[in-house]
């Protein structure tokens, strides 16, 4: 039974990690990425490369050092390095001793054969076609839920009467989720999740602040890797929307792309009309729908020299100017002192807050007069 | 007499004002933080005391800068605020229709673009400190002037030689490379000014609507070179205000003062806190592979403030 592993963002590793077992593979989980996680990645990856890069390359190490025999990660489309981290983080490992290999998937869409030989390399269980269906759509529905429940969280968190209550109880509900197994199981485990995070006691009448964050994918999706912003912002009462779940990115990957991105790429397409790699595109057109749909900012969150969000960078200037929406933009790298990122927030949130009850005061003065 | 307190405890200087409620600046000062913060903010709160008539009382504490948490806890403060925030708060009591305010301190840069009172943009330099004050203080060492002669050093100069401004590497290496080159040196301090203005310009202020009033604070403000380097570059007129270099301090004393119009009372300790023994420790966690680095602050023998947790674990006193 080879041992596999997977790169880790957020909490979709429960699900890879039933999937991996249903097709009867032996699954080292990859741990949050920690100090000793950036130690490793910085180490061995080449100095100029991403967060991303780095982060994984040190996911890795660790699992290989726990037994880890084959990586399964995803390639990336466009222009952008991380379409080919899976082939340097293979000849890395390699030449530092670990003999592991590595299957990339690329989106189906684009190369359905090799993805159907990839998935049978996999299925260590021999399992028939429909069986394996089965397994990912079990997969599927628990991806589903696990994300729900951390869009949930996003909404009450600010709201939250006790600080730190839905922390707490997020944690708790992920396990129940975690150790569901049967598609029944699953929709209860879920369900019962969704309601203890409705549950939280809340303050209803709060004025809540709500800010779209857009960026790269790897630090949207792995609170290790963005200092928690999401769960601070909640913290000092700002409602958050993430503008991509891996859930999401999936079906616009996997089949069709589904109404909501073509949507984004409208958005973008004044400001930049094609793919320049990475989610450049994504994050314009983000920061252009959460403007028209009312919300009282953006947050930009980009690895430190990643290209296609230094060029979104450089045009969310001109949409914030035309959109009358603020946006603050966070390079990451691999500081994890947080007081630049607080002092920043703040000073945003205060912002947001002034603006806010600033064009209320307008609004009243000329409905006044 | 009621007054209220401001504490700014940034990477390099200290600042602490006592604000009367007209406004006036009862007292202020500016100390080295040295990489010392508890010591500054106790051997400058006694400093502090010294200068102030006797029939002051403080009716509010208000901390900034990056050590505000720090300072926060150990006074007592009413209102613990983020630099951006005061650093507009107090440019606009001075220049009440300020639009744009230039900031450059020790370790970072900001701009604040304001209309109508309100901030409605802003930025720091993210990656990178070249521009600010502490690489200025390195290179007045390294050429063995001292920094208060730098500005007047650099107006001297007739004409600017090119120095690399992006990079403070670059810039050294270019600084160098000049001088031996046998170039003066007040057009090298002079070309250094423009190099950070124009760096400035190109990565904290890029992209941003820069309007007059222009005010111009922190404790760079105090080179003379640099404001008129501004000057050439934006074809404005850049005002100094007269306590540039406590600007924070003052924004956060006036922040307190709304903060106890609005709650009636204040949580300062007094000044007497100025005696009593402070420490610190720090530890891993270790409850998860983070391991996160707590730092934790004693007063006497209690714990008053803990830091670095990226969780709620420590919070509980």
């Amino acid at each position: 039974m080879p041992k596999v592993t997977f790169p880790r963002m957020g909490e979709s590793w429960r699900t890879f990690k039933m999937l991996m077992n249903d097709l009867g593979n032996e699954v080292v989980i990859p741990p949050r990425p920690n100090k000793r996680t950036l130690d490793y990645g910085v180490r061995y990856a080449p100095e100029f490369a991403c967060l991303p890069l780095k982060i994984l390359m040190g996911t890795y190490v660790e699992t290989c050092l726990e037994g880890a025999e084959l990586i399964v990660t995803s390639g990336g489309s466009g222009p952008c390095r991380a379409g080919l981290y899976g082939q340097l983080h293979k000849k890395i490992l390699n030449s530092i001793g670990f003999p592991v290999d590595i299957i990339v998937f690329e989106a189906p869409k684009s190369h359905p054969v090799d993805f159907l030989r990839k998935v049978n390399r996999l299925n260590t269980s021999r399992l028939s076609y429909r069986a394996i269906w089965e397994c990912i759509k079990r997969g599927w529905e628990k991806l589903k839920y696990l994300d729900d429940a951390e869009k949930l969280t996003h909404v009450v968190r600010p709201r939250e009467l006790e600080k730190g209550s839905t922390t707490r109880v997020y944690r708790r509900v992920l396990d129940w989720i975690d150790t569901a197994y049967t598609m029944k199981e699953i929709k209860e485990a879920g369900e019962a999740a969704l309601e203890a995070i409705r549950s939280v006691p809340q303050d209803p009448g709060r004025n809540v602040l709500k800010v779209g964050i857009v960026g790269e994918i790897y630090v949207l999706l792995e609170p290790a890797s963005n200092l928690e912003i999401e769960e601070t912002l909640g913290n000092l009462g700002v409602e958050v929307r993430r503008s991509m779940f891996l859930t999401g990115w999936t079906r616009d990957n996997t089949v069709k792309e589904t109404r909501e991105i073509l949507t984004v790429k409208d958005a973008a397409a004044p400001y930049i009309p094609l793919c320049i790699g990475g989610h450049g595109q994504e994050s314009v057109g983000h920061t252009v729908i959460f403007a028209k749909e009312g919300y009282d900012g953006v947050i930009q969150l980009a690895p430190f020299t990643c290209i296609p969000e230094i060029v979104a960078r450089t045009i969310l200037n001109r949409v914030s100017r035309v959109h009358n929406i603020p946006v603050l933009t966070f390079f990451l790298d691999e500081q994890t002192g947080k007081a630049g990122m607080s002092t920043r927030l703040e000073a945003f949130v205060d912002l947001m807050r002034r603006k806010k009850g600033h064009a209320g005061n307008l609004r009243a003065q000329t409905e006044a007069g | 007499m009621i007054a209220y307190l401001g504490i700014d405890v940034g990477s390099v200087s200290t600042n602490i004002v006592v604000m009367s409620r007209s406004g006036e600046i009862l007292a202020a000062l500016y100390i080295r933080t040295r990489g010392r913060p508890i010591e500054a903010i106790l051997s400058g709160l006694a400093e502090t005391a010294g200068l102030l008539p006797g029939d002051v009382e403080i009716a509010g504490a208000g901390s900034t800068g990056s050590g505000r948490y720090l300072a926060g806890v150990m006074v007592g403060a009413d209102v613990i605020k983020n630099e951006i925030t005061a650093h507009a708060v107090a440019a606009s009591m001075y220049v009440p229709d300020v639009q744009t305010v230039i900031e450059i301190g020790g370790q970072d840069s900001k701009i604040i673009i304001m209309r109508n009172g309100i901030v409605t943009d802003f930025a720091m330099n993210t990656v990178c400190a070249a521009g600010t004050g502490s690489f200025l203080d390195q290179q007045a060492a390294r050429l063995n002037i001292p920094i208060a002669d730098f500005g007047e050093m650099a107006l001297s100069s007739s004409a600017p030689v090119r120095i690399a401004g992006r990079c403070t590497v670059f810039a050294e290496s270019d600084m160098i490379h000049k001088q031996q080159m046998g170039h003066k040196l007040s057009d090298i301090v002079n070309g250094l000014c423009e190099a950070l203005v124009r760096n400035y310009l190109n990565n904290v202020g890029k992209g941003k609507e820069i309007l007059a009033p222009v005010v111009f604070q922190g404790g760079v403000a105090a080179n003379a070179g640099i404001k008129a380097a501004f000057e050439r570059s934006l074809k404005l007129p850049i005002i100094i205000p007269r306590h540039f270099n406590v600007m924070g301090a003052i924004g956060a004393a006036q922040l307190a003062r709304e903060e106890v119009e609005k709650t009636g009372r204040t949580n300062f300790k007094g000044f007497e806190i100025a005696g009593l023994p402070y420490r610190t420790s720090s530890f891993e966690c270790g409850g998860c592979p983070n391991n996160c680095e707590i730092a934790e602050i004693y007063e006497e023998d209690r714990v008053i403030g803990r830091w670095g947790a990226r969780c709620q674990r420590w919070d509980v006193m």
